[in-house]
């Protein structure tokens, strides 16, 4: 079975072509049976190489399969192959388990769109980059991969491509993420070149991860901050992710996919992926734990103040990242990776949740016109909020077990500013999510009366994938609850993977009743806190935005009061700190001036020395025309003068009188004569 | 020296079958025109059929000269009619007369005035063009390199654009220029050689076997500089480049990129490399700066313009200046990078003036500002439209990757610094590029013009889908292109260092030598 791998990123890229060529001339129905269907096929091929693996001796759980040669050049050698372990098998279950949902309930969102078949085409096309990124074998194939879904992103975000602003979207998201990646290839090419040196030849993650302990532990750290880089774009972390907010202006499903629950994850399983390289960089750790806890503070508090439903959600996604960066930074991957899962089912439910909502507002994505949606959107309304719970972090849902599952590394491993600061994030996180299901749902309707009018809830094609999702937000924690007899099965299943994070090295060695008992005291105790911190933020939501509640709340806990008194702190967050702003001014307007000197400089200084030279030659050539008409052709001329002078004289003596003639002659002789008398 | 595997002529069929064509449709009268298109596209596909039939016979497996074709020329000087090919050559040819078919195509309807000259002197261009790539004799390669230029003074100075008659006049004053010094160092390399063995001759591969002095190899080098920099273009010798895209007709253009840009850096594959290679390594870091800062400076320039052939035209000299980059990363991935991404290059940009090309017989401009919205009216032209400029971006799975990504590989292990700063290409290309194709083919339509626009047409379709089909087939499966030319590079890169060995004796001998074992050894081992 696991040899047959290559068919799971096969089967979406022939839906994809299928649709892409074809699509267009076989009716919405039969595009939507080609995507959903080749999508299904791969799920069902990825659980039961799931289940081939588990079979497996967990030492045997590393399988390469290669199809073909891709690029040889001298002892540069790629394979396109894929490698079968426990933490690519958990992704594909991932990528293609909510990815189907996601086509199925696009087949119901976007039945009203006119380039239906476009849509379904780079969704599967996107869903086969995504499961290159994580099957890939070696760095260049999870490179293409990489790539390959910032041009889906790019397609879908500009999917409505008439609008200037869903086009610059799209735009940004792939420039910024070309960033990103320019750090990324350049670590691959010092990595590259330091194991040449050392005689190995290979990019393929098997010989890296085996020899990566002869090399020089600095460059080591320099290719693992590098790698990193990448990650900061594909990532959304501070400071490149900037473009996942404006993500939002593509179809709420490709939110939900895409900028939710696959793609933005690639670079937290990069790290992962690459726990060797990073366990040999522990300041690269440190910054990434940084960057990832600084930017869960930052986007959340951009979160606070946000009206557009999705806008919320795409800082929530930032912030999440950041936990999960946090996590992997630290060494805890089997927690980042955690996170990284429960959020594809939380987050995508959210999405599709907010989809469900815009689609019966008639595409109405402020807030501030929503309200009192309960009553029309039973089940939209209670998936919705269960999805909340999660990210809320309230037990027994999935979120509440990754995301502690961080909080307790964090503390545990005595980083107490990343436990402190990633705490106020899920109080903030409960406090934002919570005052966006209040002002959706509860109280009364504020759109207009038109749009009321069409309030429905969305159909059973939509509605199910919810329910699904829904119920893998409260049970896929599971996996990872830790007081299961032998610890958490999650951690198990990865630790031949990750065994460089010290948590999931201690489940290996059969550790497990001295992990359940390090978990038994001091982790209820922040347990406790974290619970709270996520209880008080709902609660101080409530009073704020839900009605029932609101009378209870002191007369300054309003929103409007809360804008007035913090309001020039209210205006940086709700302008998301200028950051655009400043981006413009200080990169990319100067940029565009220097693209303007650069043509001043090319047309005047480069092209004006082409051109004067053009003109020197034909001044010189003037010269000489003027030289050769006045010098040369006047020496000559002159010499004519002169001769024409001199002739004048002597013609004179011609002049054909005999009697002149016979006097020269006489004269002539008379002098001949005296001459020779004389003599 | 491999003896012609196939007793026939094939490269002097080669080089003659265009020209003849050329001489057939002049007799063909003026007013039957699509008779006359009809003859030069079957001249252009037997042509490139022709190539292909050099694929079955070429031994890929070593880097001699193929199919060699020998005979006295000028016996007094040492002069031979001398042609013969290697695996660069190989693939450049079969680009060449690739881009013969494009280009006829693409002037079906295009050029109205004139159809039979323009055809003729397409047909010699091609003629000059196949000979340049498989001249082994310096007289005839120069001979070749110089007809090149007088149908394209043609083209651009009958068919071209409003500023035809300046553009021209800078294009081809510019390139002869260049060759002259060309001429001047093709002699100082014959006194050389004679003077060293006695034997007086312009036969490449015996002047191969001589190692110059360092002096006379320094001013060589400047001098062949001179003439492959201008063609390349490098910075700063672009400028010729932009004026003479935007006025020449499309097909030129297509060519021009495609082809014509290619003998540059043919050119110091071919000669400066392996003939000076001590001079090679002594100009590489100031040739390495100027193709960085071409590749940088191209790009921002490209970013600023409002002309799509234009800004098309300056990412030439940004892509080109990747290509010399590689060249003179002076190892197996830079030079394999190099050669792969000439070809690149040609299907990529040639597709490019294509596609703008189509669009201007439709609305008679080329600014970006006139555009807008054409997606929903030419959508499988935006399609292809997109791939290409996504393999123009270097996306993985497009030709542009490989080339790219083996470039900079190379170029990392030569110099580090000049990988970082030529990697900022990447985000620059992605920014310009995407920029125009929103600008173009996004958005609502403004101008009413372009509401009516009608999609590719069958022949339009049939010009475009070779050009994608490589740009696919390079991106997944490039397996097939290297193994034409690795054997090729590789030796290039072998006679690069054993000459640097000779070099510098004193210093890391040992180290150098094993790694020209090593080079040969994967020589072998392919």
């Amino acid at each position: 079975m696991i040899q047959l791998v290559w068919l799971i990123p096969l089967l979406p890229l022939i839906g994809a072509i299928i649709n892409g060529v074809a699509g267009s001339r076989m009716g919405k129905k039969a595009v939507g049976l080609v995507a959903c269907l080749s999508m299904a096929a791969a799920f069902l091929i990825s659980v039961s190489i799931f289940f081939s693996l588990i079979a497996l001796p967990e030492e045997a759980r590393s399988i390469e399969v290669g199809v073909f040669n891709w690029i040889t050049s001298g002892s540069f050698q790629i394979d396109i192959s894929f490698l079968v372990d426990p933490l690519s098998t958990l992704m594909i279950l991932v990528v293609t388990g909510v990815g189907f949902l996601i086509h199925v309930y696009s087949a119901g969102y976007m039945h009203h769109d006119k380039s239906y078949w476009r849509y379904f085409s780079y969704l599967n096309l996107f869903v086969f980059f995504m499961l290159m990124l994580v099957l890939g074998s070696n760095y260049l194939v999870m490179f293409l991969g990489w790539e390959g879904v910032g041009l889906c992103s790019y397609l879908l975000i500009g999917f409505w491509y008439e609008k200037k602003s869903a086009s610059d979207a799209g735009k940004k998201a792939f420039v910024v993420n070309r960033i990103g990646d320019f750090g990324f290839i350049l670590g691959l090419f010092l990595l590259f070149w330091t194991l040449s040196s050392h005689g190995i030849h290979s990019l393929s993650y098997k010989t890296v991860f085996a020899s990566v302990h002869e090399l020089d532990p600095k460059v080591v750290t320099a290719i693992a901050a590098l790698l990193f880089v990448g990650a900061i774009g594909k990532s959304a972390q501070f400071p490149l992710y900037v473009w996942l907010p404006d993500a939002m202006e593509g179809p709420t499903p490709v939110s939900a996919l895409i900028h939710a629950a696959t793609m933005v994850t690639a670079g937290v399983y990069m790290v992962a992926r690459n726990n060797a390289l990073y366990s040999m960089a522990p300041e690269v750790g440190q910054v990434v734990a940084s960057i990832g806890i600084f930017t869960a503070l930052f986007a959340a508090s951009i979160g606070l103040v946000q009206d557009d439903i999705k806008k919320v959600l795409a800082y929530s996604t930032v912030s999440q990242l950041g936990y999960m960066f946090a996590a992997v930074g630290l060494g805890a991957y089997v927690a980042g990776v955690f996170h990284l899962m429960t959020h594809a089912f939380f987050k995508g439910l959210l999405f599709l949740g907010s989809g469900s909502v815009i689609h019966a507002m008639s595409g109405e994505q402020d807030m501030k016109k929503m309200g009192g949606l309960h009553r029309h959107l039973k089940t939209t309304s209670i998936t919705f909020t269960i999805g909340a719970l999660a990210i809320a972090g309230i037990p027994p849902l999935s979120g509440f077990w990754s995301k502690d599952e961080i909080l307790w590394e964090a503390f545990s491993k005595g980083h107490l500013v990343i436990w402190a600061v990633g705490l106020l994030t899920a109080f903030m996180t409960a406090f934002y999510m919570f005052r966006q299901v209040f002002l959706t749902f509860s109280g009364e309707c504020r759109a207009d009366e038109h749009t009321k009018h069409h309030i429905h809830e969305s159909p059973a094609i939509m509605t199910v994938p919810l329910m699904i999702l829904a119920f893998l937000a409260i049970v896929g924690g599971v996996v990872g609850i830790p007081f299961f007899e032998g610890g958490s099965k999650l951690h198990h299943f990865l630790s031949p993977v990750l065994s460089h994070g010290s948590h999931a090295a201690a489940a290996v060695e059969g550790a497990g009743e001295a992990v359940a008992e390090a978990h038994s005291s001091l982790e209820f105790i922040l347990m406790g806190v974290s619970v709270g911190a996520g209880v008080l933020g709902i609660f101080l939501a409530g009073l704020m935005y839900f009605p029932p509640l609101k009378s209870f709340a002191p007369s300054f806990w309003t929103a409007e009061n809360m804008a007035g008194t913090f309001s020039p702190l209210h205006k940086l967050l709700y302008n998301k700190y200028y950051v655009d702003e400043i981006y413009d001014a200080v990169i990319v307007n100067p940029i565009k001036r220097l693209c303007g000197w650069c043509l001043s400089f090319d047309l005047g200084v480069i092209d004006g020395i082409v051109n004067s030279a053009a003109w020197i030659t034909r001044f010189i050539s003037w010269v000489s025309h003027k030289f050769d008409i006045y010098v040369v052709d006047g020496l000559v001329n002159s010499m004519a003068t002169l001769v024409n002078f001199n002739s004048s004289i002597w013609r004179r003596m011609q002049t054909g009188y005999l009697q002149n003639y016979a006097f020269i002659f006489v004269l002539g002789v008379l002098i001949v004569l005296v001459r020779v008398l004389l003599g | 020296m491999i003896e012609n595997a196939i007793h026939f002529p094939i490269l002097t069929i080669l080089i003659l079958l265009p020209v003849l064509g050329g001489v057939i449709i002049a007799f063909i009268p003026r007013e039957s025109k699509d008779a006359i298109r009809s003859a030069a596209l079957g001249v252009t596909m037997v042509e490139f059929l022709l190539s292909i039939i050099l694929l079955f016979y070429f031994d890929s497996s070593t880097y001699k000269m193929q199919f060699v074709e020998k005979a006295p020329w000028i016996p007094g000087i040492g002069v031979d009619y001398f042609l013969g090919m290697d695996g660069i050559s190989l693939v450049l040819i079969l680009l060449t007369t690739l881009l013969g078919i494009v280009s006829v195509l693409i002037s079906w309807t295009a050029i109205e005035e004139r159809v039979k000259e323009y055809m003729i002197y397409l047909l010699i261009l091609e003629t000059g063009m196949v000979g340049v790539f498989v001249a082994l004799d310096m007289v005839l390669f120069f001979l070749f390199w110089e007809i090149g230029l007088v149908p394209m003074y043609f083209l651009i100075g009958v068919w071209g654009g409003p500023r035809k008659l300046y553009a021209n006049i800078k294009f081809f004053l510019y390139t002869l220029f260049g060759s002259v010094f060309m001429l001047v160092g093709i002699l100082a390399l014959y006194y050389a050689h004679g003077n060293a063995t006695g034997e007086y001759t312009f036969n490449l591969l015996k002047l191969y076997e001589v190692t110059y002095p360092f002096n006379l190899q320094w001013w060589v080098f400047i001098a062949f500089f001179l003439s492959f920099a201008i063609k390349v273009p490098v910075f700063p010798f672009h400028t010729w480049l932009p004026d003479a895209h935007v006025e020449a007709p499309t097909a030129g253009s297509v060519i021009l990129a495609g082809v014509l840009l290619k003998m540059g850096t043919y050119g110091f594959l071919r000669f400066n490399l392996p003939l000076l290679a001590e001079a090679s390594h002594a100009f590489t870091p100031y040739i390495l700066a100027l193709s960085v800062i071409g590749i940088v400076y191209g790009s921002f320039l490209a970013m600023a313009q409002n002309d799509i052939k234009k800004l098309v035209a300056y990412s030439s000299v940004s892509h080109l200046g990747a290509v010399m980059a590689g060249i003179f990363a002076m190892n197996q991935q830079g030079i394999d990078g190099g050669v792969i991404q000439m070809i690149n290059h040609g299907i990529s940009t040639g597709g490019l003036f294509l596609i703008i090309g189509m669009i201007y017989e439709r609305r008679h401009t080329r600014l970006i500002g006139d555009f807008g919205g054409i997606a929903k009216v030419m959508p499988l032209y935006s399609v292809f439209v997109m791939i290409i400029v996504f393999s123009s971006i270097g996306l993985p799975g497009t030709n542009g990757f490989v080339g790219e990504i083996l470039i900079l590989m190379g170029l990392f292990k030569a110099s580090p610094l000049a990988s970082i700063l030529a990697a900022t290409g990447v985000i620059l290309g992605a920014a310009y590029m995407l920029w125009m194709y929103q600008r173009v083919i996004f958005g609502k339509i403004k101008h009413h013009e372009n509401a009516e626009l009608k999609d590719l047409n069958a022949r339009e379709f049939l010009t475009l889908l070779p050009i994608i089909a490589l740009i696919l087939w390079i991106g997944v499966y490039p397996k097939h292109f290297f193994k034409l030319t690795s054997a090729s590079t590789a030796h290039i890169v072998e006679m690069v260092k054993k000459n640097q060995a000779k070099q510098q004796p004193a210093v890391g001998h040992a180290s150098v030598e094993a790694k020209a074992k090593l080079v040969k050894a994967e020589g072998e081992s392919r």
